[in-house]
């Protein structure tokens, strides 16, 4: 009996104690990284305690209309790939089940190829077309819609294909009519889809710099320009971290907005 | 009517996504640098991303670095997982929310914020710090496809084999482990994906001279003059293509299956 009781204390203790190599490995190379952000953005060069960094970001013209010409790219990038997503996804979803697998796969394909190789295909497409060159923004925009569309239509589909459907039958056999069963039943119930994807598409299309100086030769900047600029040669990494810091301030709370820590629904999630 | 609408909008979603790799699929078997002039059909480009050197260093690495990383993220974000599963107190808590930093967190800064650390640590941009960078991206993915079969998992199973005088090692890997192995392949390949397409960490944690496909690619567009830009696009069509051929595959033994279900299901009615 004593023996089994050791055994099974000793089990427990294992098992529990299983996290803590990646534990660890969190500690040193996901917050205490993000620790150094923060001392960073709060010292000097010389390592004394100091404010001017923020003072440099909040007073000057150039970082802060950077970043909210970085939002505003963000907000129409997310918006397009809503509003071209979502009517995609609930097509998709409603499809009799091998099609829909069929179809599926042909979204989700693309998405497997390298970013910047998808990238580098729809700027050779613009220039043949005779966009790129001449309409800088209009570029960018395409380029950074075609790379995050499949990161809105994938959580989109997810949470439209889990929906009980008999919900919306008894809305309509109760007399309302399809477009109130829309806005009032599959709407609200596909939210949690909505909130994954505008967190998959928003932060990374007003930081990625990969599209916005490729698409535009360098003339549109992005926040995360910036970030590059300050991190480069000749940078000053005090500068960066403060850009760095209202990014992180940024990211919480688009998550508190989403309620994204419960990582319900994440598109990299639902490709396999 | 609604049928057609439906119809129209999956078209051109699709033409849209496909577009641009049809193109470049189809102008990978020219010579000619500029998209749209045809200089007769050559498939050189395919033999020029094996026989030159610095594409085919920039394949090698990409796909070593994938294989690596996602290999010990799989190990870490197993282990992870069964910890956290089981671990209701605050170290399991605070390793699954600190685990879901590096998933939304903006990559740049996740890119950054190791260079800092590797600069602290005196590690520099290495390949060490590389593949660390990469493991970090990894493997909340790897604990994220874990999770949800540990919790399909009977808990009796794991105490039944105890009981019966299995060590706890013995039963976790004879018992839980095989009893999550899908979850388990699912986050190597998801992390396998994440790897090859990362860009920022690489960008920020790579040593000299060293180019995955990614920094390749950038470095390509945005300076295309001298760059093998055709030898690119036969590079994504090939990627295409061994894609394709692997769905096609999966997808033909998962319905033979069905159909062998099928058959078997007739047969017994």
């Amino acid at each position: 009996m004593t023996s089994e009781k050791t055994k099974k204390r000793l089990f427990s203790f294992s098992r529990k104690q299983l996290c803590i190599p990646y534990a660890v490995f969190l500690i040193l190379f996901v917050i205490f990284p993000l620790l150094l952000i923060i001392y960073y953005a709060f010292t000097a060069k010389d390592g004394s305690f100091t404010f001017s960094n923020f003072v440099w970001f909040f007073t000057n013209p150039t970082p802060i209309k950077n970043l909210f010409s970085s939002m505003l790219m963000g907000l129409i990038i997310t918006a397009l790939c809503l509003f071209i997503g979502y009517p995609v996804a609930y097509v998709l979803s409603r499809l009799k089940s091998h099609r829909r697998t069929i179809l599926l796969l042909l979204f989700i394909m693309p998405m497997w190829i390298n970013f910047v190789l998808r990238a580098m295909a729809m700027k050779e497409l613009l220039s043949f077309v005779g966009i790129f060159g001449k309409h800088d923004y209009l570029s960018v925009v395409i380029g950074m819609v075609y790379d995050y569309l499949p990161f809105m239509i994938l959580p989109l589909y997810t949470t439209l294909i889990k929906m009980d459907k008999s919900l919306e039958e008894a809305a309509a056999d109760l007399g309302a009519s399809k477009a109130k069963v829309f806005t009032s039943v599959t709407l609200p119930l596909s939210a949690a889809g909505i909130a994954s994807g505008i967190t998959m598409v928003f932060l990374p299309s007003m930081t990625c710099y990969v599209i916005s100086k490729t698409y535009s030769n360098g003339k549109i900047a992005i926040i995360g320009d910036l970030i590059e600029l300050w991190f480069g040669s000749g940078g000053n990494w005090h500068y960066g971290s403060v850009i760095a810091l209202v990014l992180l301030v940024i990211m919480f709370l688009c998550t508190l907005l989403t309620g994204g820590f419960s990582g319900q629904g994440n598109a990299r999630e639902t490709v396999l | 009517m609604k049928r057609f609408i439906s119809v129209i909008i999956v078209f051109i979603a699709l033409a849209f996504i496909y577009a641009p790799i049809v193109f470049l699929f189809i102008y990978s078997f020219t010579p000619e640098k500029v998209m749209g002039i045809w200089g007769g059909f050559s498939l050189e480009a395919y033999g020029n991303l094996f026989s030159v050197k610095v594409l085919r260093e920039m394949i090698v690495n990409t796909v070593v670095l994938a294989v690596l990383a996602a290999a010990l993220s799989t190990v870490l974000g197993t282990l992870g997982a069964i910890g956290i599963y089981y671990n209701k107190k605050w170290l399991g808590k605070f390793t699954k929310s600190a685990s879901q930093i590096p998933v939304i967190n903006a990559e740049i800064v996740t890119a950054i914020s190791l260079m800092l650390v590797f600069a602290f640590i005196s590690m520099g941009r290495s390949y060490g710090a590389l593949l660390i960078g990469h493991i970090v991206l990894c493997t909340p993915f790897v604990v994220l496809s874990v999770l949800p079969k540990l919790k399909q998992l009977d808990p009796s199973l794991y105490e039944a084999a105890l009981d019966l005088g299995a060590t706890p090692a013995y039963a976790l890997f004879k018992v839980v482990i095989p009893e999550i192995l899908p979850g388990i392949f699912a986050g190597f390949m998801l992390a396998i994906t994440l790897s090859l397409d990362d860009f920022m960490v690489t960008t920020y944690t790579r040593p000299s001279g060293f180019d995955t496909i990614s920094t390749y690619v950038y470095a390509a567009i945005k300076k295309p003059r001298n760059a093998y830009l055709v030898e690119l696009r036969a590079l994504s069509s090939l990627i295409f293509i061994i894609l394709v051929a692997v769905v096609c595959f999966m997808n033909f033994k998962s319905s033979s299956k069905i159909k062998k279900e099928q058959i078997i299901r007739k047969k017994k009615i």
